[in-house]
């Protein structure tokens, strides 16, 4: 269960710029707790830097966001896993749950919901591009957090894997966490059931 | 205060296994250090008088050198597997981590070359004291040459020919230490005060350690941006 509940998230006229490029303007939504949100759009639509720009990676080109979380209300799941390839999979989640200051007593519980247990003393630069993925998401597991930011988190995931985020992300859901997603197609019905949709590009 | 330090703590820790797990990379500026200083006595004969005049200068160029082999990766890595954007979105504020992570750069790859140089003088020809004031200089002067390549490190992270320009970038700004540490040791050869020298080098260093974390940690957000 996330520590303290998700605040809701307004966001008002919003523009997005990547470069001198303006890839998105004058978006406005709203995200409570308990909601999920998957924006969806095709390659370059701007999934990436909205998602940059709502955890506060990148600054507004315009707009303005209200109730966006600190640093430790949010989960960030980039694109790339953040996981040191020279590492193994345990000091790898021990070192970013050290670095946030959270204890590591959850990493091994985290990694068995995962999948990952078996695995987890073998270097990240071993396992295959859907057990890499595995493992990043098993931050969400270690360290309870009332915001989610997944970029593509379907990126290389078998079905088994795209089950577990489900149940993760519905479980958050239920107890007040709100999440945003991105991904470039349609949401597998396991997931989709409940989540929002907004489309980018249209 | 342990919120705080406890992030960069473990970021310092995180960079001294790394380092155990890939020992080449490390230790590749300490030979190329040892192997100019022990090359040019051989160039230039080891009774040449001269040698005693050119050590200071040997062993700081040496030195800076080495700090810029030992930086130029700094960031990549992290940049590439997406640790800096957990870096910048952590609770503890980024120029602190980015200290952390200059601090055990230090620790690894300059604080050998200081402990290296009593030797290193000596077997150039410089007398005792010289070479107390050459250890001391390094001992102040080479946290500012690894926070300045850091700092240039985090500069060029994103850009496609970093391995040319941070030198480019870095070698104005790290002349400063070599001078006064190369200074500092002709005075004490000659007989002459040797503190003032010494003392520009606790004031680069001082600006070096608060400044350029926050350069730095500016740089970066450029970076990832």
């Amino acid at each position: 269960m996330p520590d303290s509940p998700a605040s809701v998230l307004r966001v008002h006229a919003l523009a997005v710029a990547r470069g001198d490029r303006r890839v998105l303007s004058d978006l406005s939504f709203t995200l409570a707790p308990g909601e999920i949100l998957h924006i969806r759009g095709g390659n370059g639509a701007g999934k990436t830097s909205l998602l940059e720009v709502l955890c506060g990676l990148r600054a507004p080109a315009a707009g303005r966001i209200e109730g966006q979380p600190t640093a430790a209300q949010r989960h960030w799941l980039g694109h790339k896993n953040a996981l040191n390839p020279v590492l193994t999979v345990r000091e790898n989640l021990v070192f970013w749950c050290a670095l946030n200051g959270n204890g590591a007593a959850e990493v091994d519980a985290a990694l068995a919901r995962v999948g990952l247990k078996a695995q987890r003393h073998r270097p990240c630069g071993a396992l295959s591009v859907g057990q890499r993925r595995r493992a990043a998401l098993a931050r969400l597991c270690a360290v309870s957090r009332p915001w989610w930011f997944l970029d593509e988190p379907l990126a290389g995931l078998d079905r088994a894997a795209v089950h577990v985020l489900a149940d993760l992300l519905h479980a958050h859901a239920r107890v007040g966490g709100a999440a945003v997603l991105t991904s470039h197609q349609a949401l597998p019905d396991a997931l989709a059931c409940g989540v929002r949709e907004l489309e980018l590009g249209r | 205060m342990h919120a705080l330090l406890g992030p960069a703590w473990a970021l310092f820790r995180r960079e001294l296994l790394l380092a155990a797990r890939r020992p080449a990379e490390w230790a590749q500026p300490l030979v190329f250090y040892g192997i100019v200083a022990l090359l040019f006595p051989l160039g230039i004969e080891a009774q040449n008088p001269a040698l005693k005049v050119f050590a200071p200068a040997i062993v700081w160029v040496g030195a800076l050198l080495a700090a810029l082999l030992a930086v130029e990766r700094m960031f990549r890595g992290d940049l590439e597997d997406g640790t800096l954007e957990q870096l910048l979105l952590a609770q503890a504020p980024a120029p602190l981590l980015v200290a952390a992570k200059f601090g055990a750069h230090w620790l690894l790859t300059a604080l050998p070359l200081v402990l290296a140089a009593p030797l290193l003088g000596l077997m150039l020809g410089l007398d005792p004291l010289p070479v107390r004031v050459l250890t001391l200089g390094l001992l102040l002067g080479t946290p500012t040459l690894m926070f300045t390549g850091g700092f240039a490190a985090a500069l060029t992270v994103g850009a496609q020919r970093a391995g040319i320009l941070l030198p480019i970038l870095v070698l104005p700004l790290m002349t400063p230490a070599v001078i006064f540490g190369g200074g500092a040791v002709h005075a004490a050869s000659s007989g002459l005060p040797y503190a003032a020298p010494l003392y520009f080098l606790a004031a680069l260093l001082a600006l070096a350690l608060t400044g350029l974390p926050l350069a730095a940690a500016g740089a970066l957000r450029n970076a990832v941006e």
